[in-house]
């Protein structure tokens, strides 16, 4: 059994993949009890689709898509802040006009400059393919996404609580809204490498959902959800490793199947109270 | 406009709006409003759907800027009052999907712009305990908020406010969908906490014996139509003023009934 457990860590690739996997679901799926209670999936949806653009004219420019990684999302976590916060067409309308527009830009942006991305890679995740430099880039993403969630922790869930009690007590609720957009938009973009731009809300999302059926308070429900997290990361990078199977995919697969054991967990203690 | 002007001048006056107007778009929301209330009182702000009550919350929170004339909290502008005054927002402001618990709810009247998660947990427990003893929840310090009546959560946010010593509280809509025991319970934990020389101001829609209940009465309908002693201001000339000809509901309610009632 040890031997089948350790048999990937003889190949260097698989062990970068594993702890990119392990850090990035960790820090995703850290970040999710605070978005799925939100209910700020969408924006997360389109945080990771507006990263194309940005890619595109990186790339053509002579840039990896890690070196990119930390200024894209700051600046889209800001325009996406700024847009929402001054537009009157809705929250829901504004996140859709630019999920589907900067998508759409990114595609002509990469037919114009003609560079090549292999889109397969950006949109499914490429975990395998991680540099030292990727690796790297994600624990530091990693420490510092946990060290400011750590520090700000009361002042954020008092924010997400309660706006306006929380800007009437003093808090500078404008600070807190930008930090948590850049700390999600960050963690989606370093992460996009591990499972890509689809399957990145499924690692954000799903093990907080799961963690929500089973976990009685939100301290709790994020322990449990980062569990989940590095449980499908590893489980789905393992499976990927001995069935041949896209890792990307299988690790959002083996994610949903955590949440369904997690919801029938819920309705038999429900039905059984 | 019934016993509307005050003596700005009062010491004891704490929060004084001199012909403040709001507003909000291209909407008028608020209109040369002008009152004073004395420290320590317990103010019903009454008055019809967009009359302005939560806009004059917004205001006085520092969450909606003055546009003309004044509105001072404590002597200072609302913006520089934050943190003396605790808001109670309309229950659909709150996000309740969070599954916290009553202590962790109440512990967010100690958070300060500077805390960072490092402060001594025996005196925020001493806090905490105390303000929930005010309000005849101790027994559900640990209790999810989503297992609580609609009562009790309003008490929880009532807490909140007792933790961070705010002199002013703010409740807006603390009746809406509560029964009317619950109302009962909060009135009477008003009326300890006002023992303590608290503010506190309670938007309602809900005017039969004011009188019983407040020190005093705000009527708004966009201007200050009355404030002062529910007995003596809710006039039905007032209540016309704030909702139409739809007087018919409130004819018990004047001072002339209840005089008649009382003989």
């Amino acid at each position: 059994m040890i031997e089948i457990l350790i048999e990937p860590f003889q190949y260097d690739f698989m062990i970068r993949s594993i702890v990119t996997a392990i850090l990035s679901g960790a820090t995703l799926s850290l970040l999710g009890p605070f978005t799925i209670n939100r209910n700020m999936g969408f924006m997360a949806d389109a945080m990771a689709h507006a990263t194309l653009p940005i890619i595109a004219i990186g790339v053509f420019l002579g840039f990896s898509i890690s070196e990119l990684g930390v200024p894209a999302s700051i600046i889209i976590a800001l325009f996406l802040g700024y847009i929402i916060k001054n537009s009157n067409i809705g929250e829901d309308t504004a996140i859709g006009i630019i999920f589907s527009s900067f998508f759409a830009l990114g595609f002509v942006l990469i037919s114009v400059f003609n560079v090549t991305i292999n889109l397969e890679d950006l949109l499914f995740g490429q975990i395998l393919a991680v540099s030292s430099f990727d690796v790297l880039i994600v624990t530091i993403m990693c420490i510092t996404v946990i060290s400011l969630v750590a520090v700000f922790f009361k002042q954020l869930l008092f924010y997400s609580f309660d706006p306006i009690g929380a800007e009437v007590k003093g808090l500078n609720t404008n600070f807190l809204n930008y930090l948590f957009l850049i700390l999600l938009s960050v963690t989606i973009v370093a992460s996009l490498q591990t499972v890509g731009i689809i399957l990145v809300l499924s690692m954000l999302l799903i093990p907080a959902a799961a963690s929500k059926q089973v976990a009685n308070t939100f301290i709790s429900s994020i322990f449990i959800s980062v569990l989940f997290g590095i449980l499908s990361s590893v489980t789905g990078l393992y499976l990927s490793y001995f069935f041949n199977l896209p890792s990307g995919p299988t690790m959002s697969l083996v994610a949903t199947s955590i949440f369904i054991i997690c919801l029938f967990i819920s309705k038999l203690t429900k039905v059984r109270a | 406009m019934n016993n509307v002007k005050k003596d700005n001048s009062n010491d004891t006056a704490i929060i004084v709006s001199d012909g403040c107007c709001v507003q909000l778009g291209k909407a008028q929301a608020l209109d040369d409003v002008t009152f004073s209330i004395e420290r320590g009182k317990k103010v019903a702000v009454v008055g019809p759907n967009g009359g302005g009550k939560s806009t004059l919350f917004n205001a006085i929170a520092g969450l909606v800027p003055v546009v003309d004339g004044s509105l001072k909290i404590k002597g200072m502008n609302p913006e520089d009052a934050k943190g003396s005054i605790s808001y109670v927002p309309q229950k659909d402001l709150i996000n309740r999907n969070f599954p916290l618990s009553v202590k962790q709810v109440v512990e967010m009247g100690l958070i300060e712009k500077n805390t960072l998660n490092l402060f001594s947990r025996k005196k925020v427990n001493q806090k905490i305990t105390k303000a929930l003893e005010n309000v005849g929840l101790i027994e559900k310090i640990n209790e999810n908020i989503n297992n609580l009546s609609g009562g009790q959560f309003q008490r929880v946010l009532i807490a909140r406010g007792l933790a961070q010593d705010a002199d002013i509280l703010l409740l807006d809509e603390a009746f809406s969908a509560v029964d009317v025991g619950a109302q009962e319970d909060i009135m009477n934990i008003i009326s300890d906490i006002n023992f303590d020389g608290k503010t506190i101001l309670i938007a309602t829609h809900d005017i039969n014996n004011l009188d019983e209940k407040f020190d005093e009465v705000l009527c708004l309908n966009r201007h200050c139509c009355a404030y002062g002693d529910p007995s003596e201001v809710l006039t039905k000339e007032v209540i016309e003023e704030m909702y139409g000809s739809h007087t018919e509901m409130f004819k018990y309610h004047t001072p002339e009934s209840h005089r008649k009632n009382n003989d």
